[in-house]
């Protein structure tokens, strides 16, 4: 019968602490807006810090609070905007999606190779010495830091050209490679069709021509070529004016060491009308 | 004479001096062109003062620029200006740099000779003016100008000049042979810099490995009007860098992150002394510089007396070209020197040589061991080990706090590790990057 006393008096304490926990559940209960929950559990919950808020559960409150803008994360895209817009109701800004793009082509056997690099595996460290191994000043070094910090494997370093492919399927637009990249050959755009220079080297045109093959030879053939003068030669470079380019293609065709791209993609069209038929519906 | 003590850690390299240290320093014959980039030394780059089509004399100021951590530079030949275009250098990639094309005229500009007289009656202040319009800068690696050295700010006192004559990387001997045969430059030089900088004292420093050296400057010190000592050192790297340098002669360490002006000394390179007399009695600025071409892949080793601004390849055919084309070119010595990656770049005022090697020997990478190697050959107290978790991370905080800005870039660590990690080259990247953020932050 030993046994009796201690049970009744355990399950006398355990009900009473049971009771006293709903009580302090009830009396000290937090209050937030169910809303910030849902649209935590809507974000990608990858916490990369890529919109600037300390993790998704920072920018899902800053969202519902304060004025962040509905497509404050670049991870999400459109789907995930358009679902927070819906709940929130507010309308998104700018719905367009950022890219990382590379702005050269100065991979193995295009730029003049000078030497081998030896040391640390990182353009970043490759960088700190001052003298590089490739010819050019400005181009891409080759060595993958861009590959390796991509958060979502998005960037794959081409072993026949030595240049990083960057996957737009993959590439969330989030900035971590721009902002690594020493030699900023990395440059976030709209991840829409576009046509682009792929050369970042101020060198005069007799330069680039000794140091690569491909890199912009400072020729203006695009410029004269540009029905809509779109094309413009400004502090020594060539500068494409996204807003009256019409996307024609001549300059491309034109460009002597095809350095000039036309970039593909039907993100935008896609994400207009996805978010025109959720908030319609 | 040695009171000090010796420093922590160090190592031991093979020296390979004997290439080249009983060779006599040789005239390299006026070369065709020369390449002058506007930035030969530690500050602010320079403004060229001539435009293409110029005819420049010999020793004529062409660049200068109005700000103090600078020095001007001078034309090593008479001739024409080609033109001001982008040229490879040796430790920036690329940079603007002054081409002048040689006319075969000797045509000088003789500026700044000073008479015995001249020499005593000068204050410190125009002493020091009078070094920096002979664009004089540390002629030891790391070309920082002299003037500004010698320019202690009001409320510092100097009572010591060093003369560094340690010669502590292996391959170099241009310090040696400048000792050896052109010592009375050397003391008139010293004798000039110990004024300027209102030092009461002068105390020359040299390795024990060049004892011909210390017997020279030890029977001619005589000449200086100031007392003057030569203190033998012990073989260790990096007796050189001058921290070291002033603990090991007197005792004293300077404070991390200060200079050596807080504990009253000034260390100056021989070379630098060298120029410095020579301008006093020639009145030649600094257009020429004595180094040393070496390494198994060269025909001939030499020491060269060249001007400033000879292309590598003119040098090296001047020597006798290659036995072998060298896997590995480093300007500087193989310790602190900077690998290069063409024939193309210039000699600057930086320059204490080149080292043209066979093979290029690599050691494979494999994970630190922990053995703590590093640490006990620091000769900065630091924990490389640590140093480098913190680069390869991205804690440049951490780095920070620990000290990585008093790495003197020595290379002793990444020589000595067992595990083949460039431990070096980790802190180099952890310095940039402090250095980096504190600019920003700055602003």
């Amino acid at each position: 019968m030993s046994i009796l006393l201690p049970t009744v008096l355990i399950g006398i304490l355990g009900v009473a602490f049971g009771y006293m926990l709903a009580w302090f559940a009830q009396k000290f209960a937090v209050h937030t807006n169910p809303l910030i929950k849902k649209i935590e559990e809507i974000l990608p919950g990858a916490n990369c810090g890529a919109c600037g808020y300390p993790g998704c559960s920072g920018l899902a409150e800053k969202i519902v609070n304060e004025d962040a803008p509905v497509n404050a994360c670049p991870v999400g895209g459109v789907k995930v905007w358009t679902e927070i817009a819906k709940l929130t109701g507010k309308t998104t800004g700018n719905l367009e999606t950022k890219k990382a793009m590379l702005v050269c082509q100065g991979g193995k056997g295009t730029v003049q190779e000078l030497g081998a690099y030896q040391g640390i595996d990182d353009c970043r460290a490759a960088a700190v010495l001052g003298v590089s191994h490739i010819g050019c000043i400005s181009g891409c070094l080759g060595l993958g830091t861009c590959e390796k910090i991509c958060p979502f494997d998005a960037i794959h370093i081409n072993p026949e050209t030595g240049l990083p492919i960057i996957d737009w399927e993959e590439c969330t637009g989030c900035g971590k490679c721009v902002e690594e990249c020493p030699r900023k050959v990395l440059v976030l755009v709209p991840g829409r069709e576009q046509v682009r220079l792929a050369c970042s080297s101020p060198a005069s045109g007799k330069e680039v021509r000794r140091v690569c093959s491909k890199g912009c030879i400072k020729c203006q053939l695009c410029v004269k070529t540009c029905p809509v003068q779109a094309i413009h030669f400004q502090d020594g470079v060539i500068q494409i004016d996204q807003e009256k380019c019409t996307l024609c293609g001549l300059c491309v065709e034109k460009c002597p060491t095809h350095c000039i791209l036309h970039l593909m993609s039907k993100d935008r069209k896609d994400a207009e009308e996805t978010l025109s038929s959720v908030l319609n519906s | 004479m040695m009171i000090g003590k010796l420093f922590h850690g160090g190592i031991h390299p093979p020296t390979f001096k004997e290439l080249t240290a009983q060779k006599p320093i040789k005239k390299f014959p006026s070369p065709e062109k020369v390449y002058l980039p506007l930035l030969q030394h530690t500050g602010t780059p320079l403004q060229p003062l001539v435009k293409k089509g110029d005819m420049v004399k010999r020793g004529q100021k062409i660049a200068d620029v109005d700000a103090f951590v600078t020095a001007p530079l001078h034309s090593p030949i008479a001739g024409k200006v080609l033109g001001i275009e982008e040229w490879p250098h040796p430790t920036r990639g690329k940079f603007g740099a002054i081409v002048i094309e040689n006319n075969g005229s000797q045509d000088d500009e003789i500026n700044g000779v000073l008479s015995q007289e001249e020499m005593e009656g000068m204050d410190p202040k125009s002493i020091q003016n009078w070094i920096r319009e002979g664009g004089f800068v540390g002629l030891g690696g790391a070309a920082f100008p002299t003037h500004v050295k010698v320019s202690p700010p009001s409320g510092k006192k100097i009572d010591t000049l060093l003369i560094n004559g340690a010669e502590c990387e292996p391959f170099i001997t241009c310090d040696h042979r400048v000792m050896m045969e052109r010592t009375d430059f050397i003391l008139s030089g010293a004798y000039l810099l110990a004024r300027a900088c209102g030092a009461q004292k002068i105390i020359f420093g040299i390795e024990k490995n060049k004892p011909d050296c210390i017997e020279k400057i030890t029977g001619s010190i005589h000449n200086i009007p100031l007392p003057t000592q030569v203190s033998p050192l012990p073989v260790l790297y990096p007796q050189g860098s001058e921290k070291h340098l002033i603990l090991t002669i007197l005792g004293k360490e300077v404070p991390p992150g200060g200079l050596p002006l807080d504990v009253q000394v000034v260390v100056s390179n021989v070379q630098t002394a060298w120029a410095i007399g020579r301008n006093a009695q020639e009145g030649i600025p600094l257009i020429e510089r004595v180094i040393t071409l070496t390494g198994d892949s060269l025909t001939n080793q030499e020491n060269l007396d060249v001007p400033i601004g000879a292309r590598l390849l003119d040098l090296v055919n001047y020597c006798g070209g290659f036995q072998v084309s060298p896997e590995k070119t480093i300007m500087g010595g193989p310790m602190t020197g900077i690998a290069q990656v063409t024939l193309e770049v210039p000699v600057v005022k930086g320059t204490s040589g080149f080292v043209f090697l066979r093979k290029n020997i690599t050691k494979e990478e494999y994970s630190c061991i922990r053995c703590g190697q590093c640490v006990d050959h620091c000769p900065m107290y630091l924990l490389p080990t640590d140093l480098v978790r913190y680069a390869e991370h991205g804690d440049f905080e951490e780095a920070k706090k620990q000290r990585a800005l008093d790495c003197i870039e020595c290379g002793s660590c990444s020589y000595v590790c067992p595990a083949g990690i460039p431990i070096t080259h980790y802190i180099k990247i952890a310095k940039a990057e402090i250095l980096l953020r504190a600019k920003k932050g700055g602003k």
